[in-house]
């Protein structure tokens, strides 16, 4: 394994808008296993967000830690990034965002980062309604202190030194759904079709977009009998929808709601093209989506696709009235009252 | 009317005193009785005579007792002094036989007369002045939240004929009290008068203790510490911020938010020039202020004790990153939950240390709400400067009690210091540009924002060991390097941080006295009181930690160097003997750590033991 990465690229890598490679969107090579889960997560970000021409530098990675939470290093590297504390993610995000609310909050988490220590960060940065995209590359295993149990791992199931899951699973996904996540999905990270166009509708939701990645752990959690293992997964996936994304510029001149496929308009423009797969499939109903989770799940089964979708939602700043301009560039002028000002104030204290 | 119990007050020995007195109020919590009491107070202030009101108060809405004390001094005595009181205004009976207790030899025992006294209520050397207070309730109004509302109200009144205070001087607070609700101002009127004839007819007024009215409070105003660091906080540039309620920091922040709203609300759109938002706990209120300014904006959380246990991980993690951010800390009586409606000056250690492995933090310490003002907008400009948490040490006391203290002062010429941050212009100078560069040598290094520049200063924040372009490393010495940086750049913001109050007679004295924040208070009293013994000392206030290097000069000049604090294991004096070349053995203490104020009187027997005179 090299561990620089070569400076080489083709002279004719098709370039975005912005007139970058998607070489402009990679970051520091990956130190994680060898066919890990969460690089082909990077790989699909580098490309959701080239295909987006979204500014690197208009974007903060967020994450907390865990293996997980190295994966920002690995992608967009002109982008500032924040490697915060366990489970903690959430908060900082929370503080970053209302300092300026102009930028591109992608945030990466993990199985143990989000649904054990950082459980209620999580829970509460979902009702604040953030606008952020909040990634989970979920493995059901802790790697970086190798291979303990999460609490996303499937009651009854083992892990590879043998331990048995003894407590009842944790779905992040319907946790989300519950707590009033406007944007809801889940994939695969080895099936990377389904995964940019929901990276790229997730980046282009405005609200609180949560993505649960299921993303295998080669080395402690691809045994047989692991229920998040490759060639599981590869058995038990299904979907209930198939999404396309169609960005702003390829403008649909009208909205299709055919039987076949449903178009959703996103709050930036583009497009969201739903075919549906799963009989009943609606993604604007947040409890149909929890039972339909459930159901899939009792039959062994792991349901991904977009899951729930309110293309109307808000977000924290409309809730609290914050001002257009990002917190952190107003003046001084602006946010000190000046001298004048406390001549009432302190005859209100005589 | 039962009259059995009024002795005539012809003084069973007590001397006159004239505004230098202490009234205590006994009441029920839930009752209503701060507003009157506070009323009580502020007419004192507004007559011109400096006074101290501390509450004294359970962790408990509704039923429990509850206490409020009043020291009245011209002498300006506005610690407190400790011991029993002149007056006792004993309207709480669960409470009764204590509060009995608690009065001076020769004082008064004012209480609520419908209910006779027991024989064992009675002692000898004092004297009692009963009105029957809830009978005259119950005559006067219909309404029961009325009948106890009022009689707060009537108990005023009458202590304004007992102390001979200024009856226009009550009305007119009552008219401003109640501007917004005209309706309310005449029936308050109105019980005070109630108090003030029956007192009047009843007992020869005034009694040997009162007030006079004088010119003495000048420019001063009567505020808590938390309304003044919430206030500071505006004026310092805050506009982000996280916070979880917690006794006794919850009204910095509501205080904040009032004057945000009132300062920082945009004229043409409505729109807020701040973002409150109340989390899930701790941890996360911290992680929001990290966040917010590590993306440049200037953010702060308040807490107390059990809030900065929880936020200790983060502060390691913004101490080690760098990031500034202000956290209020206004203590109470720990460990665990401990009193928490009781002062102390407890987490002075774990906040200089806060956190896992070598961590060190800027501390700042008011002593009044005027410092909690200005060191609470002042702390931005030193977590930007310094690049890492500043920590404002207040206390219960200072926070939630009101003092007489200089009317705040802001100086427009004074433009918001941010520290070393880049632009994109200046990213493009730069040749080349790494987050932990030292770049002036002085240990802070150049920060850049998120979104400043499409392909320069992108760094990636971490709490893991890097080199100088942010880059993870793992190398012993890049760790070394970085680590050696943060103690210098630690020993460096000195420069930016207030320097000790010292006062230091000309023929030097053998005896120093050390102290901070809310143990200033009983200083003046106790050196009038220890030179009266012959004992003649120098002071020295500490303003910040890391100390100044004038606090070593004075320790070094001094035979005997007392600390005094508000804590049991001497914190300050271990923080001293840890971060000062000098002498344990040389620093004597002065602890008071009962979840009460210190007194002057500790502070002179302690001194005069030692000392063995």
């Amino acid at each position: 394994m090299s561990f620089v990465k070569s400076k080489f690229h083709h002279p004719r890598l098709p370039v975005n808008d912005l007139g970058l490679t998607y070489r402009d969107y990679e970051g520091a090579l990956s130190t994680l296993c060898a066919g890990c889960g969460h690089d082909a997560i990077t790989s699909a970000i580098v490309q959701a967000c080239h295909e987006l021409s979204i500014e690197p530098h208009k974007v903060a990675k967020m994450s907390g830690i865990g293996c997980s939470s190295k994966a920002p290093n690995y992608f967009l590297n002109k982008s500032h990034g924040f490697n915060s504390v366990h489970g903690r993610m959430p908060s900082v995000t929370t503080g970053a965002n209302l300092a300026n609310q102009d930028l591109l909050y992608l945030a990466m988490s993990g199985d143990g980062d989000s649904a054990s220590i950082g459980f209620g960060q999580f829970a509460h940065v979902v009702r604040r309604e953030l606008n952020m995209v909040y990634m989970v590359a979920n493995n059901g295993v802790y790697g970086l202190t190798k291979g303990q149990l999460a609490a996303t791992a499937d009651k009854g199931v083992r892990n590879k030194a043998g331990d048995l899951s003894l407590f009842t699973d944790i779905d992040l996904c319907v946790s989300a759904l519950q707590l009033g996540a406007t944007f809801v999905a889940r994939s695969f990270s080895g099936d990377k079709k389904q995964l940019v166009p929901l990276i790229k509708a997730a980046i282009s939701h405005k609200g609180f977009a949560f993505l649960d990645i299921i993303s295998p752990c080669v080395t402690f959690n691809n045994h047989t009998g692991s229920t998040r293992s490759y060639d599981y997964i590869h058995d038990h996936i299904t979907t209930a929808a198939v999404t396309d994304f169609v960005p702003h510029k390829e403008n649909i001149t009208s909205d299709c709601n055919s039987g076949e496929f449903e178009d959703v308009r996103l709050h930036d423009g583009s497009t969201m093209r739903i075919h549906k797969i799963e009989e009943g499939y609606d993604s604007k109903n947040a409890i149909k989506a929890i039972t339909d989770i459930e159901n899939h799940k009792q039959k062994g089964e792991i349901l991904t696709g977009l899951l729930y979708l309110d293309p109307n939602a808000s977000e924290f700043h409309e809730i609290n009235n914050t001002t257009d301009i990002p917190l952190n560039k107003l003046e001084q002028d602006i946010l000190c009252p000046g001298n004048n000002a406390l001549s009432s104030i302190n005859d209100n204290f005589k | 009317m039962s009259k059995e119990m009024n002795t005539e007050n012809n003084d069973t020995g007590i001397a006159t005193k004239i505004n230098e007195f202490v009234v205590r109020f006994a009441n029920t919590n839930g009752t209503g009785s701060a507003s009157a009491n506070n009323m009580f107070a502020k007419a004192i202030l507004r007559m011109g005579i400096p006074v101290a009101a501390k509450n004294i108060f359970p962790s408990n809405i509704q039923g429990m007792p509850t206490w409020f004390e009043v020291r009245i001094s011209e002498k300006n005595y506005l610690g407190r002094r400790g011991g029993a009181s002149e007056m006792v205004v004993a309207m709480n009976a669960q409470s009764l036989n204590d509060d009995i207790e608690s009065v001076q030899s020769g004082g008064y025992l004012f209480y609520d007369s419908s209910r006779s006294l027991l024989d064992q209520q009675i002692r000898e050397d004092i004297n009692y002045l009963g009105i029957p207070i809830s009978a005259i309730c119950l005559d006067e109004y219909s309404d029961p939240r009325q009948r106890q509302l009022f009689k707060n109200v009537i108990y005023v009144g009458a202590l304004a004929a007992f102390l001979n205070m200024d009856f226009d001087v009550l009305k007119n607070l009552v008219s401003d009290q109640f501007k917004n609700k005209a309706k309310l101002i005449q029936p308050n009127i109105h019980a005070l008068e109630l108090g003030f004839q029956y007192a009047s007819e009843h007992f020869s007024c005034p009694l040997s203790i009162r007030v006079e009215t004088r010119d003495l409070v000048k420019d001063r105003i009567m505020v808590d510490g938390n309304t003044a660091s919430g206030l500071g906080a505006v004026y310092g540039g805050a506009t982000v911020v996280g916070w979880y309620p917690i006794t006794p920091s919850t009204s910095v922040i509501e205080k904040f938010s009032k004057y945000c709203h009132q300062f920082r609300i945009d004229s043409e759109t409505g729109k807020n020039n701040f973002a409150i938002v109340q989390v899930e706990d701790e941890l996360a209120a911290i992680g929001v202020a990290i966040g917010g300014g590590w993306n440049g904006a200037r953010a702060f959380t308040a807490t107390s004790g059990p809030g900065v246990s929880l936020m200790t991980e983060f502060l390691g993690l913004a101490y080690f990153t760098e990031i500034p951010l202000v956290l209020i800390n206004v203590q109470r009586s720990g460990p665990s939950t401990g009193m928490p409606t009781r002062t102390q000056q407890g987490d002075i250690l774990a906040c200089a240390y806060a956190s896992h492995g070598d961590t060190k933090h800027i501390l700042l310490f008011p002593e009044n709400p005027t410092e909690c003002f200005d060191l609470g907008s002042q702390a931005f400009d030193i977590a930007d400067q310094c690049q890492t948490p500043v920590i404002i040490m207040s206390d219960l006391d200072l926070g939630m009690n009101d003092h007489l203290t200089q009317e705040f002062n802001w100086d427009d010429q004074q433009k918001y210091n941010l520290g070393k941050v880049l632009n994109a212009q200046q990213l493009d100078e730069v040749e080349v540009y790494g987050r932990y560069l030292d770049v002036d040598g002085d240990g802070i290094c150049y920060r850049t924002l998120p979104g400043t520049h499409p392909s320069k200063g992108a760094y990636f924040n971490r709490g893991t060991s890097r080199n100088h372009f942010a880059g993870y490393t793992e190398k012993s010495a890049d760790y070394v390097d970085n680590m050696e940086r943060l103690t210098q750049k630690f020993a460096n913001s000195v420069q930016y941080l207030p320097e000790p109050e010292i006062n230091q007679h000309e023929s030097q004295s053998e005896i120093g006295l050390i102290f901070y924040g809310t143990t200033g208070h009983p200083i003046l009293e106790a050196l009038d009181q220890l030179k009266e013994k012959g004992v003649i000392t120098d002071t020295l206030r500490i303003k910040a930690f890391p100390f100044h290097e004038n606090i070593e000069t004075f320790i070094d000049s001094h035979e005997h160097i007392f600390v005094i604090e508000q804590n049991r294991d001497a914190q300050m004096k271990s923080l001293l003997v840890n971060e000062l070349q000098t002498n344990p053995k040389k620093l004597k203490s002065v602890l008071n750590f009962d979840g009460l104020p210190m007194t002057s009187q500790l502070i002179v027997s302690v001194i005069m033991q030692e000392l063995s005179l």
